[in-house]
């Protein structure tokens, strides 16, 4: 095949569907939306695939009050504004004052880069279709200069959402859609491996029998996920443990749940 | 043939546009499915559904295009090796591009060949069943490994992509069964209905200074009005008696309405089987107010959702004194007090958290179903009735 193939790094595990999912939205030049579970690796994603396709990121951390216009590109009158009164710079050339965005940098940039727009759906609920034609035609013009930004290479976009809002469907009929279900505790263990080499078996399918029993507890509100999990394991290993402390016991329960609720209820029963 | 599961994907509710399925086609054709279903299972789902509340409905689709329940799996095999072939030769159903004529005839052609091959597979099934267990020469033999297994470290032996649909793994996923308070929030997070107050006014500083740059710094002043959520919720809520299995679900709902902080007002209640003069702070049923007093401080600008599964005997909803209580005796009926409620707030809906084919075989949930817009007590459900909410 001609286009460029992602198979996942040393230390992220990518389970075979993701990895066709990926390698489907490179060839079809397509955004690929991942949505999933907390802590399941979403935004880890993307620096997976550029350090495998050695290639540039280019981060968009969305947040609630970020604006499409942001992401393409700033024009900066305050600074001409300051420059203006006081002196300095090239106030004249208004292109000195356009910063562009995420979006724009990636378009601007001379080689194929990675484009993480991560949480989408933090922000408004239009944002997305404020989108639609820029990432459709990866080409927009700075109003300001009348300069037109171009991608001669269509960046690879991954954009990550956490389901807080329905996203509209006109943006998510351009794209290519992959759910990152939770780990099975096959699947888990050899993340484990990744991050904790020296770990002993035995303490892995105690710990991970524990973890997933917590999961399944209807009272848990928050569910522990797989970032957690590795800080448990952390603190479990810096704490010495060993199989044998796990025996009736579940220690650093806080580390796990992070609501109250949650906490003192799982604590009533297993300590 | 890939219209078909277009087409049936589309009837059994998941909105597959033509850009999706030509999107589709064109990864075919750039080989993305040629070496097995299994992939092509994967690959059309990542093209073709961007919800995982659709996640199992595609499941079953799959399942059921792909795999005729009739069909001894041996044979089973055989239809992944039809399509397989079309897979690997896209090129040859061009006919399938809205650019030329979708021919009838030519469907009927394929489906004539797949009868005959299921005909010719049924005689090689006879002679002898080289297809099942042969352990790793076709993608879906079931004792061998595939290469492009679905799971790392899963249990060993290729599976077939039929056999991955019929797990159906995404059957929590379902739009139409309840979760957790998470679920509950992002649906309460769409009830809210922004209008600009034409009261306050803000003082617009990104704007302002936007517009005095532009002025090349003579200072102009911008002034917007605040757009705030103008939603305010009374949540009303049954409980004890035939509520009681239903006790998780619900408190779910009023813990992601209590942590919800864009409603302007809100308000929750708790009652037993019917509301009359007295409704409940607490789920015991002891802090109590006056059904009329609330109803003084409330009026059309809120919204009102009721949980209840709105099945009581006749009399607790018609007969003054009819409360299932001894001592709450009340002079006016249930359903006076069910419609005073409307009056004063219009939008309202119910909830019933029993399954929907029990509504019309209850008397008083039929009654109220008249009264009220009643949505089943689901996401879906939520949804539909956030909906109508938040109509004007």
């Amino acid at each position: 095949m001609s286009f460029e193939q992602f198979q996942g790094t040393q230390d992220y595990i990518v389970s075979a569907e993701l990895r066709d999912a990926v390698n489907v939205a490179i060839s079809l030049e397509r955004p690929l939306l991942i949505r999933g579970e907390p802590g399941t690796g979403k935004t880890l994603l993307s620096k997976s695939i550029a350090q495998a396709l050695q290639k540039p990121i280019v981060r968009w951390h969305v947040k609630s009050t970020t604006r499409a216009q942001e992401g393409l590109y700033v024009y900066d009158t305050v600074q001409r504004l300051n420059d203006s009164r006081f002196g300095g710079g090239e106030v004249n050339n208004v292109e000195h004052y356009i910063k562009l965005g995420p979006l724009g940098q990636a378009f601007d940039a001379q080689e194929r880069v990675i484009l993480l727009i991560d949480e989408i759906d933090k922000a408004d609920i239009e944002f997305p279709n404020d989108l639609l034609h820029e990432l459709d035609e990866m080409s927009f013009t700075v109003r300001e200069t009348g300069r037109l930004i171009k991608a001669e290479k269509r960046p690879i976009i991954i954009i990550t959402s956490n389901a807080e809002k329905e996203l509209p469907d006109a943006f998510l009929r351009r794209c290519i859609f992959h759910y990152i279900s939770f780990p099975s505790s096959e699947m888990m263990k050899e993340i484990i491996k990744v991050h904790f080499p020296k770990i002993e078996d035995e303490l892995m399918t105690q710990a991970l029998l524990k973890f997933y029993w917590l999961r399944e507890q209807p009272e848990v509100r928050k569910k522990p996920s797989t970032s957690e999990l590795m800080d448990w394991l952390g603190a479990l290993k810096r704490a010495g443990m060993s199989t044998a402390n796990l025996q009736g016991k579940f220690p650093f329960l806080g580390v796990l749940l992070k609501k109250e609720a949650d906490l003192v209820g799982i604590e009533r029963r297993v300590n | 043939m890939l219209v078909d599961f277009f087409f049936l994907l589309r009837t059994r509710g998941i909105n597959v546009s033509l850009t999706e399925l030509l999107l589709l086609i064109e990864a075919l054709q750039k080989g993305h499915a040629d070496s097995n279903l299994v992939v092509f299972y994967a690959l059309a789902r990542s093209i073709l559904v961007k919800k995982i509340e659709h996640f199992d409905i595609y499941d079953r689709v799959f399942a059921e295009f792909f795999k005729d329940v009739e069909f001894p799996e041996a044979m089973l095999d055989q239809i992944h090796d039809e399509l397989l072939d079309w897979l690997k030769n896209p090129k040859n159903f061009d006919g399938l591009l809205p650019d030329k004529d979708l021919k009838a005839h030519d469907l009927e052609t394929l489906r004539k060949m797949f009868e005959e091959r299921l005909k010719e597979q049924k005689e090689r099934h006879d002679g002898g069943s080289k297809w099942i267990g042969t352990g790793g020469t076709s993608p879906f033999g079931h004792g061998g490994s595939n290469p492009a297994g679905v799971r790392i470290g899963g249990p060993g032996g290729g599976r077939s992509a039929v056999q991955i649909a019929m797990d159906r793994r995404f059957h929590n996923l379902r739009s139409d069964l309840v979760l957790d308070v998470r679920q509950f929030s992002s649906a309460l997070r769409r009830l809210r209905i922004l209008s600009n107050d034409g009261q306050i006014e803000e003082l617009d500083i990104e704007k302002t200074i936007d517009k005095t740059a532009q002025n090349a710094g003579d200072i102009e002043f911008v002034f917007s009005k605040a757009r705030k959520n103008q939603v305010k919720l009374l949540l009303l809520c049954d409980v004890g008696g035939s509520m009681n299995p239903y006790t998780r679900t619900t408190s779910l709902l009023f813990s992601a309405a209590h942590q919800a902080q864009h409603f302007k007002q809100f308000k929750s209640y708790y009652f037993h089987n019917c509301v009359y003069g007295k409704l409940y702070s607490d789920m015991h049923q002891r802090e109590s107010v006056d059904t009329k007093e609330l109803l003084k401080n409330v009026d059309s600008t809120w919204r009102c959702i009721i949980v209840g599964d709105a099945a009581m005997a006749p009399y607790e909803l018609s007969d003054a004194g009819g409360a299932l209580d001894f001592f709450s005796h009340n002079r006016d009926t249930g359903l006076i007090w069910l419609q005073r409620i409307l009056e004063k707030i219009p939008r309202s809906v119910w909830l019933n958290p029993d399954p929907v084919r029990y509504w019309n075989s209850s008397y008083t949930a039929r009654i109220i179903s008249e009264l009220y817009p009643m949505f089943p007590f689901t996401l879906s459900g939520i949804d539909d009735a956030i909906a109508e909410l938040r109509k004007r």
